[in-house]
């Protein structure tokens, strides 16, 4: 495998320009500094990694999410073109959302085949002519981005996938960077790094501005599946940044169409939810029916605009990766542009020439199920056994339209602690985009590493873990 | 603020205090019943205790015959005892941790640092004289539990339902305590003033951290009669049900809110008979009468706390029949 792009050095071994103020900070701090550093540091994760580890099973152990202390620094430049890329994507998703659940004027003039959308199980027919506060659906967007050399191109940024149901890990990005200034005070005196503190008050900004017509100040609220859900820490953490209440379904009731939630002092009307919780799950009565989760009567209020809910319901047709490999057709349709981020180049396993390709290369590619999110029904060719390539072929070949195949993308490396010093590990990046009435975020976003040497996977329940994001200011 | 949100912090201190409380109940009857010897009824202090606290028959369910060990084992580790130390610590916990958010990481972290330790606690650690350090230890992380909570948390509704729960809880826990010693443990009227009385008496005024009080407040003989008075209507000292109802009261109306109507009637009405109350007049109705209707009393009103706060209904409020 070709190497790959390193965030931090040139080909040659010199340190890029967006890492010589830090490098140059590493190279004179003398050795039992880093040493006494480094344990600080992990007295440090210890205590933060206790606020993130007490919900799931094993409940009061301690579960953590390595946190490594090297920033990951882009180039102030650099991230003007990414945000921008991202603004439009976002622009252009938004924009088919609403689309799609009205006129479905990209269907009409045949730029994305009908089937596609009309037959996917993520399309929301409830939707279907629902206005929705400023045409917005996608409040909240967690947009993946990958940095590789490919097709002659040196470090260039792709998007790998659009994060539109209910996005997550921005909690962590913030108490890095508060973990980071910590540790390093001196750092942030040395350069200007773009704050990203700002986070919770841009997003409570953005719900409400897509309040439906409330008495006094809009009341947001941000509903959780609970304290055994995997995110609980995030959601308990944001509405405590946004100075919101955490709700749970039980908390809610919809009367006539209003949502209230009960307070001590009797029902309080609620405008806006943002909700952690899947769309099958928000109402009894009209989606899942076991569903203990959800508020009853919630989807009435919401499609009579009583109530606005962040993210809506039905993006998912968005996100699908069936919808992927349209999203540059969307951007050219809605905002009469080119793209500005690409996709990573994909083949559609239902045209016949892509398969061709596809089943003659599978050991170098990674081939994804369109249908659902996650890593399900994945082949990731150069790491699979010849046995598991042979049935991953049987299951291609029986329903090819339910695939696509991408390269195996060597992801850019940056460096991390190691015992012996620093060595480069895979990185990736998810910014968070939010839409209101204007589209804003903050710069950076989410880095995830992967901390295994030569593994290119980033979650956190497989080694990864994460690190600061820094975007330099000019 | 949200009911559910209430509901927890409430019993979250509640269940901080019953510990607490439990605590003194065990150490009182501990040494209650390192002072007797009355062959003819073993373990009679304990049973008493079981009596009180409402205990006696899921204890028999559970061990059959009372003996110190296992009833010290089952207020203590009992997971099946929903009064037991563990039981409480553990309710305490959950409580607080479904309400993360609304209360400060310093009282987070106190909580279950706690509930750690007390999960770690085996049988063996509480054998023989090292069960009065178990005791202790429970009063000690209670204390630092109310500590951390005056030191750092915003004083807005939450932390007036985190009183309410504490000051019910105990006003509760007093009155009880009050009444192992006065009837059941009372033989008869003949010992009244003789020596064992007066340690027995001086037991309970140390495991309601109010022996010293005492001293200040009456400089005598320690009588049945001002030990009442002292923990009945004494409001400065701060385990008296005079304190707890005060306390209680000024809370509800603190909380206040467009059913809390009966609500402060009913602590108002508790605060103003104590305030006013003599202990004479106790005397004369009975002290386990008076305890007893006075242990319903607060049994209403956390029933009331209920209806006006957690169990709110779904009607919007102009809808409500009930308050129209």
């Amino acid at each position: 495998m070709m190497t790959a792009f390193d965030e931090m050095h040139a080909a040659d071994g010199s340190v890029r320009d967006n890492y010589q103020a830090y490098a140059e900070w590493l190279r004179a701090m003398p050795a039992e500094v880093t040493a006494r550093k480094r344990e600080e540091a992990d007295l440090l994760f210890h205590r933060i990694g206790i606020t993130f580890a007490v919900y799931g099973e094993d409940a009061g152990t301690e579960r953590l999410i390595p946190f490594d202390i090297v920033p990951r620094i882009i180039a102030a430049r650099e991230w003007q073109r990414i945000e921008q890329g991202l603004k439009q994507r976002v622009q252009a998703l938004n924009a088919f959302l609403h689309d799609i659940y009205h006129d479905q004027e990209i269907l009409r003039a045949g730029r994305i085949p009908a089937a596609q959308v009309l037959g996917n199980s993520q399309y929301r027919k409830e939707m279907q002519g629902v206005d929705v506060a400023g045409k917005v659906y996608a409040h909240v967007a967690g947009i993946d981005l990958v940095r590789a050399d490919h097709g002659g191109k040196r470090g260039e940024y792709y998007v790998l996938e659009d994060n539109l149901r209910t996005p997550s890990g921005v909690s962590y990005m913030l108490e890095d960077r508060r973990m980071m200034m910590r540790l390093f005070p001196d750092l942030f005196a040395r350069q200007a790094v773009a704050p990203v503190e700002h986070y919770p008050d841009l997003l409570l900004s953005t719900l409400r501005t897509l309040s439906p017509p409330a008495e006094g100040d809009p009341n947001v609220v941000l509903l959780t599946p609970g304290q055994y859900n995997s995110a609980y820490f995030e959601h308990a953490f944001l509405a405590q940044q946004m100075g919101i209440e955490l709700v749970e379904g039980n908390d809610l009731f919809v009367s006539e169409d209003t949502v209230f939630m009960r307070t001590t002092h009797g029902p309080r009307r609620v405008d806006v939810i943002y909700r952690r919780l899947d769309d099958d799950f928000l109402d009894p009565l009209a989606f899942r029916k076991d569903s203990m989760l959800g508020v009853p009567g919630l989807f009435a209020a919401y499609r009579a605009g009583r109530v606005t809910l962040a993210n809506a319901v039905g993006t998912g047709i968005a996100d699908d990766k069936a919808m992927y490999i349209h999203v540059p057709e969307m951007i050219r349709f809605y905002c009469g542009e080119e793209p500005i981020l690409s996709n990573v180049p994909t083949w559609e396993l239902g045209k016949t020439e892509d398969l061709k390709y596809a089943l003659a290369n599978l050991p170098e590619l990674v081939v994804k199920e369109v249908h659902g999110s996650g890593g399900y029904g994945m082949l990731v060719g150069p790491t699979a056994s010849k046995d598991e390539i042979r049935l991953f072929r049987e299951k291609i070949v029986a329903a090819p339209e339910r695939y696509i195949a991408q390269p195996t993308l060597s992801l850019s490396t940056c460096p991390i602690f190691v015992e012996q010093g620093i060595a480069p590990r895979h990185i990736d990046l998810r910014p968070f985009v939010l839409s209101g009435t204007e589209v804003c975020m903050v710069p950076g976003g989410l880095t995830r590493v992967a901390l295994k040497e030569g593994s290119l996977v980033v979650n956190s329940s497989q080694g990864g873990g994460t690190k600061d994001t820094w975007v330099l200011q000019e | 603020m949200l009911s559910s949100t209430a509901d927890h912090l409430y019993w979250m201190a509640r269940s901080m205090e019953r510990a607490e409380n439990t605590a003194r109940m065990l150490d009182v009857t501990y040494r209650l019943a390192l002072l007797r010897h009355d062959e003819a009824k073993p373990f009679q202090e304990w049973t008493a205790m079981l009596t009180i606290s409402g205990l006696y028959e899921k204890y028999v369910e559970r061990h059959g015959l009372v003996s110190a060990e296992n009833v010290l084992h089952f207020m203590s580790l009992d997971e099946g005892n929903p009064s037991s130390i563990h039981t409480s610590l553990y309710n305490a916990r959950e409580n607080a941790r479904a309400v993360r958010g609304t209360i400060s990481q310093e009282m987070w972290e106190t909580i279950n640092h706690t509930w750690l330790e007390m999960r770690d606690t085996t049988r063996a650690m509480l054998s023989g004289d090292k069960v009065s350090a178990f005791f202790e230890w429970v009063k000690d992380r209670s204390h630092m539990s109310r500590g951390v909570t005056h030191g750092t948390m915003l004083r807005d509704d939450g932390f007036r339902f985190l009183r309410l729960g504490t000051f019910l809880e105990r006003g509760d826990n007093t009155a009880r305590l009050l009444d192992v010693k006065y009837h059941i443990l009372l033989p008869s009227l003949a010992e009244v003033g003789g020596a064992a009385d007066y340690y027995q008496w001086s037991a309970v005024l140390r495991s309601l951290s109010a022996l010293s009080s005492y001293r200040k407040v009456y400089r005598d003989l320690i009588t049945p009669r001002r030990v009442a008075e002292l923990l009945i209507l004494r409001r400065d000292v701060p385990r008296s049900l005079a304190a707890c109802a005060s306390e209680v009261n000024r809370l509800a109306q603190e909380l206040g809110g467009p059913r809390s109507r009966e609500l402060i009637r009913r602590t108002g009405l508790l605060d103003a008979e104590l305030r006013y109350g003599i202990i004479d007049d106790i005397m004369v109705a009975g002290l386990h009468e008076y305890l007893t209707a006075y242990l319903e009393r607060v049994y209403g009103i956390a029933d009331q706390v209920n209806r006006t706060y957690f169990w709110a209904v779904d009607a919007p409020l102009a809808a409500d029949p009930a308050l129209a």
